[in-house]
């Protein structure tokens, strides 16, 4: 009960009229990066750092809980019309969302998506109220091997699941793993595939891999087999959203996508991605219509968006009450608290508890504005689609290249963007799937660090690979989705 | 409508950008933004600005990546020669520039000011048997391999200040287990869940999950001990090292001498100035004051002692 008064006073802080007011901006603004492809939070509220040195810490912190919410209300935007992810949580949102989009139910498709952030949303801040110290020590659990078990498991999912066949979805995958290769390895210091360009040194930047594969690569495709008279896209249904149909088949989903997304958003390098590509596979498998995913899926859109909006809320667990930052944005968060001269922790909720407790309550009152804000401006955003093909594509290209050259101002990462880009094309053509390819490079490295990492303190041992009861059942579940297909194939010619 | 709020962070960048348009001097950050070397930087700048030493324009540019050796490149190849140009650094970089094999030739520029320190500690798991320093190195001693150590990027301080240890214990620099994690974050995990032995970091990533009681801190790499922190220097346990992670800033190759001996000047007022004292203060930063010519001696030491231990431990040539 105490949790409960702690919370109400926390309302009263986050309701007063300055605080609302830093909510509407920081959510404002965190939906118009998430539809900018290449600028992420992490990086807009690290330029709004110098800003806020003149605001009260409280009410910085609320107007940077709603750039964290708004970035992925705004990510799905773009990704469910114009098949480019504002940022990489909404990149599994593209997969079926552009399809509906296509398909004439672009509405359906935004409106399961706002809501379900919204669903996820508050149910993750919920856990978040109660639950916080508990989750937090999940971070502690987790050893090497089992987040290598994680990438493995998510590795041999998503190149299963994904594409036509497995050998295109291994083929993806292992190119987004030589992608993810490129840069200085981490463990020795030295330069990998990076051909002497210092650029390189850090790695593919995710931006310019996400942007290139999924807008230029379409744009590409779209091009190639324009024809002036063939109608491109199906008209929009004004503000028809969403049915009960719709509502009935999503439902399920957006409680899935909450219960991965908050715990793995809890875990240090966990991230939006490993739990909305979770969420993808798993919705994919548990569907009754399993031959509408590839083409439009409302299951397909619904996970992941539930899971990307309950991983936000995750990162904040270990950050407020361990100190601990999990992500990139976490690490910004972390920042901006030192800034203050605050230290996050288990002594924040005791020493600042009007900050920790007008915080929690800013992101419910977050949460609603987003979904006030987005919901009627789904049929706003839909016209976007009435726009011709040429000028539609011709524009959102100039879009994406402003985007990847405002990341760090580089001709290499605009280099990179054309030859991905072409490849991503390629890929479309010959039917390769794409999402193997991110999960690949952002996973890559991630993996390999565990497993070097598992491996030198259990000096070589392999057996340190399967010494924890986590690690073994990830890793047996890795290996049921590789197998079982093909022995379920063979039972069944058997009999 | 879509347009307007796609414009709009544009907008917020460009009016950021706008406030430094009348720039006098441009400063290069080789980090990306949030952190310390890019807190360095603004935060200096803010501070003469406040004590009234520089009020001018500053243009900040962040180029981030490999230990600040990307950005300082393009620093040294676009600013040479001229009068108001500077750059942020640290320890990082004298590394980073080894292991890389960067074109980087430090002495090239002209060092302007040695700011900020940050000490290093190294911690234990609160349930682990070791209790001091000596305990940690003698199982070091006794099996390497089985007392992994965890830290930051291979080269860096972290692991410098481990082999540094190794060193003047007597143990084979290349024979230590030493892990690189990809953050601080990972290291405390590591340590407490019991993957490493022990972990490497600066006190700030430290000093918290201590208090918290989960892990043992058992020394640290300064001279003296540190005020509020209750722990023996390596000095002290019976090494003789002292090693910081130190930030400074360069001045661009080639700058004209009065140019450079006022910024050597401007920076030696701001580390007098209350305003210095107090970002110093919020930031948790050690001042670690030396200016021109004695801090581009410091440079060339650190970078002798630096490339020993990297020769030792087997990570350079």
């Amino acid at each position: 009960m105490e949790t409960f008064s702690l919370l109400l006073q926390g309302f009263g802080v986050a309701l007063q009229p300055i605080n609302l007011f830093y909510a509407l901006l920081g959510s404002v603004l965190g939906t118009a990066i998430g539809v900018l492809p290449g600028i992420g939070p992490a990086l807009t509220i690290a330029l709004l750092l110098p800003v806020t040195i003149s605001v009260a810490p409280t009410s910085a912190f609320i107007m940077f809980a709603g750039v964290l919410y708004g970035a992925m209300y705004g990510g799905s935007t773009t990704s469910i019309l114009i098949n480019t992810p504002g940022e990489a949580g909404s990149m599994m949102t593209a997969l079926e969302g552009n399809r509906m989009a296509r398909a004439g139910r672009g509405a359906s498709a935004l409106a399961t998506a706002a809501l379900g952030s919204f669903v996820a949303g508050t149910i993750a801040t919920l856990l978040l109220t109660f639950a916080a110290p508990a989750i937090a020590e999940i971070a502690f659990y987790f050893r090497p091997a089992d987040y290598f078990a994680l990438t493995v498991l998510a590795f041999t999912s998503v190149a299963v699941v994904m594409g036509s066949s497995r050998v295109r979805g291994f083929v993806s995958l292992f190119i987004g793993l030589a992608l993810g290769l490129v840069g200085i390895d981490q463990m020795t210091g030295q330069a990998r595939l990076t051909f002497g360009v210092p650029a390189l040194f850090d790695g593919m930047e995710l931006a310019v891999v996400l942007v290139s594969l999924f807008a230029v690569g379409e744009i590409l495709y779209v091009a190639s087999r324009y024809r002036k008279n063939a109608s491109e896209i199906v008209p929009m249904r004004g503000w028809a959203w969403m049915s009960w149909e719709d509502l009935r088949r999503s439902w399920k989903p957006w409680l899935r996508g909450t219960a991965l997304g908050f715990p793995i958003g809890a875990l240090p390098g966990g991230g939006s991605e490993i739990p909305t590509m979770l969420s993808y596979t798993l919705e994919r498998r548990l569907s009754k219509h399993p031959e509408e995913f590839g083409h439009g899926a409302i299951e397909g859109v619904a996970g992941p968006e539930a899971a990307n909006n309950a991983a936000a809320a995750g990162i904040l667990i270990p950050l407020l009450t361990l100190g601990l930052p999990t992500s990139a944005t976490a690490a910004v968060l972390l920042a901006a608290f030192q800034n203050y001269g605050l230290q996050p922790g288990p002594f924040l909720f005791t020493n600042n508890p009007e900050l920790v407790w007008g915080l929690i309550a800013s992101l419910y009152v977050g949460n609603v504005m987003l979904l006030v804000l987005n919901l009627p401006l789904v049929g706003l955003w839909v016209r976007l689609l009435s726009i011709p093909a040429p000028q539609l594509y011709a524009g959102i290209l100039v879009f994406a290249t402003i985007g990847i050259w405002g990341v760090s101002n580089s001709v290499v990462d605009l280099i990179a963007m054309v030859i991905i880009g072409i490849m991503g094309y390629v890929m479309r053509v010959y039917d390769f799937p794409i999402a193997p390819v991110l999960i690949g490079l952002i996973l890559g490295p991630m993996a390999e660090q565990q497993l070097r990492t598992a491996l030198a303190a259990g000096q070589g041992n392999p057996v340190v690979l399967v010494s924890t009861p986590l690690s073994v059942a990830f890793l047996v579940l890795a290996g049921l989705f590789l197998l079982a297909p093909v022995v379920l194939r063979r039972l069944r010619a058997g009999a | 409508m879509n347009l307007k709020k796609a414009l709009l962070p544009i907008a917020l960048f460009a009016a950021l950008a706008a406030g430094s348009a009348e720039a006098q001097v441009n400063v290069m950050l080789p980090a990306n933004p949030g952190g310390g070397w890019d807190a360095t930087g603004r935060q200096a700048f803010q501070a003469m600005n406040e004590a009234g030493i520089y009020t001018d324009g500053v243009n900040f540019t962040n180029k981030g990546g490999a230990g600040g050796t990307i950005g300082l490149a393009e620093f040294q190849g676009g600013q040479r020669g001229k009068p108001d140009a500077l750059a942020v650094f640290g320890a990082i970089t004298v590394g980073s520039i080894i292991l890389n094999q960067s074109p980087i030739n430090l002495t090239d520029f002209r060092p302007v000011a040695r700011l900020t320190a940050e000490y290093l500690v190294i911690a234990v798991s609160a349930d682990s048997p070791h209790q001091s320093l000596q305990d940690l190195v003698a199982a070091l001693k006794a099996d390497p391999g089985a007392t992994a150590v965890g830290g930051g990027s291979a080269g860096g301080v972290d692991h410098i200040a481990l082999a540094l240890l190794a060193q003047a214990a007597d143990i084979p620099v290349a024979d230590v287990n030493y892990i690189p994690q990809a953050s601080g974050a990972e290291t405390v995990t590591g340590i407490v869940n019991g993957t490493l032995a022990a972990g490497i970091s600066g006190i700030s990533e430290f000093a918290q999950f201590a208090e918290q009681g989960r892990i043992r801190i058992l020394g640290i790499t300064s001279a003296d001990r540190k005020e509020g922190l209750d722990v023996p220097t390596f000095k002290e346990a019976g090494y003789d090292i002292e090693i910081a992670n130190w930030r400074g800033i360069l001045g661009a190759p080639g700058m004209p001498d009065d140019n450079y001996q006022l910024w050597v000047d401007r920076f030696t007022q701001l580390n007098e100035s209350d305003a210095w004292k107090k970002v110093l203060e919020t930031q948790g930063w050690d001042q670690f004051f030396l200016a021109g010519e004695e801090f581009g001696a410091f440079i060339a030491e650190e970078n002798e002692r630096i490339a020993t231990v990297l020769k030792e431990a087997g990570l350079a040539q």
